[in-house]
């Protein structure tokens, strides 16, 4: 495969503050008791995607990446580190590490998907248009988190949950309008350029963008070189790509170059074919190539390039991790509806308690959760719908419902923790109620606080 | 209220009961436009022949094929030579179709046709609305089943629309039948439609939907495919809609974007596409070329030329799709080519050559004549050696020896050319002078065919004498000038009116010519360079991800709209100056204008003082001080007119920059500056504390913005100093 994978990890992103810090970096994030990052590693590895480069913001959190990489996947993968400045945004990202791509084709994900799409699919989609750009899109969530805000470091918390509108030609292969972001907003405009050309285009608000892309790499190198103001793939090269697919102002040089004049050839072959079909109001052959033949049929006269989907099936697990919201949810997904992507076998319980938990007396553990390993707990506790992290030491008569508790994290007795998050090292001590609460790594709770619905951090140096 | 009571009522009734209602027709038998000028001033356009048969005869045929039981006819122009074919035709004889016709002298548009038809009440159900110039053979059970089960749902949807598949040329922007390319958008479930566009503005690159369509609909399709089929399966409440609404004229411009836009009360509008079966409208030209064809080439089947269906006379088909009436008379030596009508009773000469033509009857054709894609109606006479290519020619023309008649020639009824006359291509003929009024608005389309009214009166009497005196007289006598058709010619030629040549080629009978065409790609290529360099891609959209391209054009039309407003309030406030309106009518005036525009008081001020300023500079003036007094009498004149819209600071700065800004743009005020500014300060428009602070505002502006801060430097001066003075004034 000369498909170049990047991933992009993003660094400490403001969104999920307090859960990460600059020890923990957005892509270490523990779902189901493992970084968030090897879900998308792992499928890669799925579809044989072995060659990737994982970009990480900040020098610090690209250590720590590292290392965790190079201990988890030392055989499996081919895997580069590459630390880029914050905020540059994720087209930034890629211009940092242009020099490292060589491959004909780059695949660009987010390091925050937790998704069993196949990826090779969608690179397999890419290929077969020979598209300059193919994005995949899954339905998006009926409720719940916004997808707002691109994996690397851009403040977009303030934004109202909006998925994408998206425009797609009749076959619903390629991609003829993209609104993100701000656009949303607005009334849908649409070039009557390119609806002429599709003769009709299927407007959907279901679809989201999942940030994960194929490009064509001459043409990712050139949009980058040329337009350096372009800072988000997701707001700026795929729109402007998607906008101009009918006047392309993106040279194919190199090797598609030969690639063109072999459609040439071909095409003028198939020139009767196509007056026919032109004739007779049909686009068997995409519209790109019609509308590229002009209007005699003759040589092609205008640029087009292509813009490609691959849409995941409804029954698809795909979502970012980009809120706390999304952060919750996926854990509880991944040891619940979505519990093939953990990778873990459940037991007859239906959940997982690694062999080394200890469990009290009279503590039960519920289906759908997760106990880690060498945690212990005390009597009498209950646990639902959560997942408990390694070396957790958790007192008696502990109540922990629909929550993620991370790594060594001691909890008193009495305690009671529903929908939270607590991160590692944090001391709850005994009696303390939680309530919709974020604890931030390292945090001690106080005797018998009670807290509803805050984010509980040590204050940054 | 009174269509909420009949939809209820009707609603209560059960299913049974509806299906029970006879289904009903209104059959438009004017189109109310001017588009087959001059040949509707004569005749109308329903009675018009399409491959030997008057139109209305087809979509009657079709109606009452498809189970229509009862039809009405609604004539308006020439509503006489309507009423009288169909009297004279077996329509009113027909078991189990009825033909009512309703007429109407003083109907403008299809709105008061309609409007007409309710006040009659005779509709009492579902019914089909179509104009008499449709071509179909679709089945209307389906459609109507879909509708009435809509309707069952959700008495609301009061509309199904036909539409039928076919792309625009991506060139002309123009569909096969010569109309503008339409737009649309589809619910692809419920088959709602969403957005309607025809008429469109080819300036504008690009369609705006409503975001707010998607937040009910969470998929919706957007078409360039569609055709309009103007098929419309009605609820009776289309009709009280109109009356209801009784602004709207136009069936599609106004009725359909009403209801899409406004969203009056919640009606919904539908589609139905068909797929197989055909449907067209004859709109101008270019569509009767296009479906005469289809009709030759049997798309339209059951109705062809040689299936016996009303007004039609036995024609029989022969290979290569070639009709022939039994009785012609053609030499041997005559050629007649594929897809070629001949109706009875008509003589070819030798060597002729016919081809993708309809001729008529009774018409004698002489030696070597070549006709190619014409239409020649009845007892036309073509002598020897004439060239038809791409021409029409009405009943009782004649085309004296060796004439050409060039692509796009459409020759009026009785009209003579010449001998070796070419008549140049797009040219229209007629015996009848061109009305002299022509209304180019396009909004007035619709009121173009009053003024067509009352013309066709006295014109249709024009007719019949100029019919006896051509058959009475022999044409020497008649005073034609010969240079408009030749010697022995009659008739005039039309001047080519609005639009011009340049769109006269899109709905004519003859082909696109290939240098309109290339020209057409040019157009449509720096169209798309244009949207591209442009407004889609701004740069500074790319610098900011979250500004998008949509709010220049924003900016484009807010500021659009200001100009218009500015132009408004202007006009205004001259006729307030030159009739002597009082203030207080004025200040009625603009704000109206001002809730129209969705204005604030500032923009009204604003507007006003331009003009009051532009009012001044007109008044004849030698000096730059006779000028400022100019300015003060007109201001003090008009003071209170202003100061009823400076009722805050912030207008008044609003002034003052306004003020700056005519200074900028007229040299006669630049110098003067100052000095206004100190009479509006002195007549009390503005307070002090208005320029102080438009003076702190522009602390921080560029230089160049600085000029006239430093023009009234002084007062500004002693505004502040006097101030201070007060202040001190005050403290002791």
């Amino acid at each position: 495969m000369d498909f170049q994978v990047v991933v992009l990890a993003g660094g400490t992103s403001k969104n999920l503050v307090p859960l990460v810090s600059k020890e923990v970096p957005k892509a270490l994030l523990p779902v189901g008791n493992r970084p968030v990052i090897s879900y998308v590693l792992e499928l890669l590895e799925l579809s044989n995607l072995k060659d990737l480069i994982v970009v990480v913001e900040g020098q610090d959190a690209a250590v720590r990446v590292g290392s965790w990489i190079s201990g988890a996947y030392v055989d499996r993968l081919h895997v580069e580190v590459a630390a880029v400045p914050e905020d540059v945004g994720t087209a930034g990202a890629l211009r940092a590490i242009a020099h490292h791509l060589t491959a004909k084709d780059i695949l660009v994900v987010s390091g925050d998907i937790v998704s069993d799409v196949p990826l090779g699919a969608v690179a397999a989609a890419h290929r077969r248009h020979d598209a300059v750009v193919t994005a995949m899109l899954c339905s998006a969530p009926v409720s719940g988190p916004s997808e707002s805000g691109s994996s690397v470091g851009k403040d977009k918390a303030k934004k109202p949950g909006h998925y994408n509108i998206i425009g797609l030609d009749p076959t619903k292969q390629f991609l003829v309008y993209i609104a993100a972001g701000a656009e949303l907003e607005k009334d849908i405009r649409i070039q009557k350029s390119i609806l002429r050309a599709v003769g009709q285009m299927e407007i959907r608000s279901d679809l989201m963008d999942a940030h994960l892309y194929a490009f064509k790499r001459s043409v990712l190198h050139e949009v980058l070189d040329q337009k350096d103001t372009f800072q988000s793939l997701k707001q700026d090269v795929l729109p402007y790509l998607v906008r101009c697919q009918l006047s392309s102002e993106v040279l194919l040089n190199g090797a598609p170059q030969t690639e063109e004049n072999g459609n040439e050839k071909a095409s003028s072959q198939n020139n009767q074919l196509m007056l026919s079909q032109i004739l007779a109001n049909s686009s068997t052959p995409s519209f790109h190539e019609l509308y590229a033949l002009g209007p005699n049929g003759s040589t092609p006269v205008r640029r087009t390039h292509k813009c490609c989907v691959y849409i995941a099936g409804k029954s698809k697990y795909c979502v970012r991790l980009n809120s706390i919201q999304a952060f919750s949810d996926i854990n509880r997904d991944v040891i619940g509806d979505a519990s093939h992507l953990s990778g873990y076998s459940f037991s007859a319980q239906n959940n997982i308690i690694h062999p080394s938990a200890e469990l009290g007396s009279k503590t039960t553990v519920g289906p759908h959760c997760m106990l880690g390993e060498g945690s212990q707990m005390g009597d009498k506790c209950s646990v639902k719908r959560s997942v408990i992290g390694r070396h957790c030491r958790i007192g008696s008569n502990v109540k922990v419902v629909n929550s993620v508790v991370m790594n060594h994290v001691t909890i008193g007795d009495g305690c009671s923790i529903q929908n939270s998050i607590i991160c590692s090292n944090v001391q709850l001590q005994d009696r303390v109620v939680l309530k919709d609460c974020q604890v931030g790594a390292g945090f001690v709770v106080t005797a018998g606080s009670e807290c509803k619905g805050e984010a509980l951090a040590k204050k940054e140096k | 209220m009174g269509t909420q009571k009949k939809g209820a009522s009707r609603g209560s009734e059960d299913p049974v009961e509806l299906a029970r209602v006879p289904l009903q027709a209104i059959l438009l038998a004017d189109s109310f436009t001017t588009k087959f000028r001059p040949i509707t001033l004569e005749r109308p356009k329903v009675l018009l022949p399409l491959v030997n048969v008057p139109m209305i005869n087809y979509t009657l045929a079709w109606l009452e094929s498809a189970g229509v039981e009862e039809v009405f006819v609604f004539c308006c122009a020439h509503s006489k030579q309507v009423i009288d074919y169909l009297e004279s035709s077996e329509w009113f004889s027909q078991p189990n179709f009825t033909v009512t016709t309703i007429e109407s002298h003083n109907s403008v548009s299809a709105g008061d046709a309609l409007r007409l038809i309710y006040e009659r009440n005779v509709i009492n159900g579902d019914f089909v609305l179509i104009s008499g110039d449709t071509v179909s053979n679709m089945s209307l059970t389906q459609v109507l089943q879909e509708h009435k089960e809509r309707r069952k749902k959700d008495s609301n949807a009061v509309m199904t629309v036909v539409i039928k598949r076919s792309k625009p040329s991506q060139i002309t922007h123009q569909s096969r039948l010569g109309t503008d390319e339409l737009f649309v958008a589809i619910d692809p479930n419920t088959k709602q439609l969403l957005y309607y566009e025809d008429k469109a503005d080819h300036a504008k690159g690009s369609i705006y939907l409503d975001k707010l369509l998607l937040a009910d609909n969470p998929s919706i399709t957007l078409h360039n495919d569609k055709q309009d089929c103007y098929i419309d399966i009605c609820s009776p409440e289309v009709l009280s809609l109109f009356t209801d609404n009784f602004d709207y004229q136009h069936l599609r411009r106004h009725f359909l974007k009403g209801l899409l836009v406004d969203d009056i009360m919640g009606y919904k509008i539908f589609t139905h596409e068909i797929h197989s079966s055909y449907a067209a409208r004859i709109d101008n030209f270019r569509s009767y070329d296009t479906i005469s064809k289809d009709i030759i080439q049997r798309w339209t089947y059951p109705l062809v030329p040689d299936v016996k269906f009303f007004g039609n006379s036995s024609i029989k088909l022969e290979r290569q799709g070639m009709y022939r009436a039994s009785e012609i008379g053609q030499s041997r030596s005559a050629q007649i080519g594929p897809f070629t009508v001949v109706g009875s009773g008509t003589k070819i000469g030798n060597t002729t050559k016919i081809s993708n033509s309809v001729i008529g009857e009774g018409c004698s054709i002489g030696s070597n004549v070549s006709i190619e894609g014409s239409y020649i109606w009845d007892n036309v006479t073509i002598e020897d050696g004439c060239k038809l290519r791409h021409a029409i020619a009405c009943d009782g023309v004649i085309v004296k020896s060796g004439a050409v008649l060039e692509p796009g020639v459409v020759l009026s009824f009785k009209v003579v050319v010449g001998q070796q006359f070419t008549v140049p291509s797009y040219s229209k003929v007629s015996l009848l002078q061109q009305p002299i009024k022509q209304d180019s608005d396009e909004e007035l389309e619709y009121a173009d065919s009053s003024g067509g009214i009352a013309e066709i009166s006295s014109i249709t009497h024009t007719v019949d004498k100029l019919n006896g005196e051509i058959t009475n007289q022999p044409f020497e006598t008649q005073c034609w000038p010969t240079s408009e058709l030749g010697t022995g010619g009659a008739g005039y030629v039309w001047s080519i009116c609005e639009g011009g040549h340049d769109e006269e080629w899109r709905h004519s009978v003859a082909p696109i010519p290939a240098d309109k065409l290339s020209e057409a790609i040019h157009a449509a290529d720096d169209d798309l360079e244009l949207t591209q360099d442009g407004r889609s891609l701004p740069p500074s959209g790319e610098l900011k991800p979250d500004s998008n391209d949509s709010e220049y054009d924003d900016d484009g039309e807010s500021r659009d709209d200001s100009i218009y407003f500015e132009k408004e309030v202007e006009a205004t406030f001259l006729r307030a100056v030159h009739e002597n309106i009082t203030v207080d009518h004025v200040i009625l005036e603009v704000n109206s204008l001002r809730l129209s525009y969705n204005k604030v008081a500032a923009d009204c001020a604003g507007g006003l003082f331009y003009s009051l300023m532009k009012l001044a500079l007109e008044t004849p003036q030698d000096s730059a001080s006779e000028l400022v007094q100019a300015t003060t009498n007109v201001l003090a004149k008009w003071k209170k007119l202003l100061k009823y819209y400076l009722a805050e600071i912030d207008e008044e700065i609003e002034v003052i920059l306004k003020l700056e800004e005519i200074c900028e743009s007229t040299k006669e005020f630049a110098p003067v500056f100052d000095k206004i500014l100190y009479q509006l300060y002195d007549l009390e428009v503005i307070q002090e504390e208005a320029i102080l602070r438009w003076d702190d505002e522009k602390k921080d502006a560029d230089e160049s913005d600085k000029v006239f801060v430093k023009q009234a430097e002084k007062f500004i001066q002693w505004l502040r100093e006097a101030s201070e003075e007060d202040e001190e004034e005050d403290e002791e």
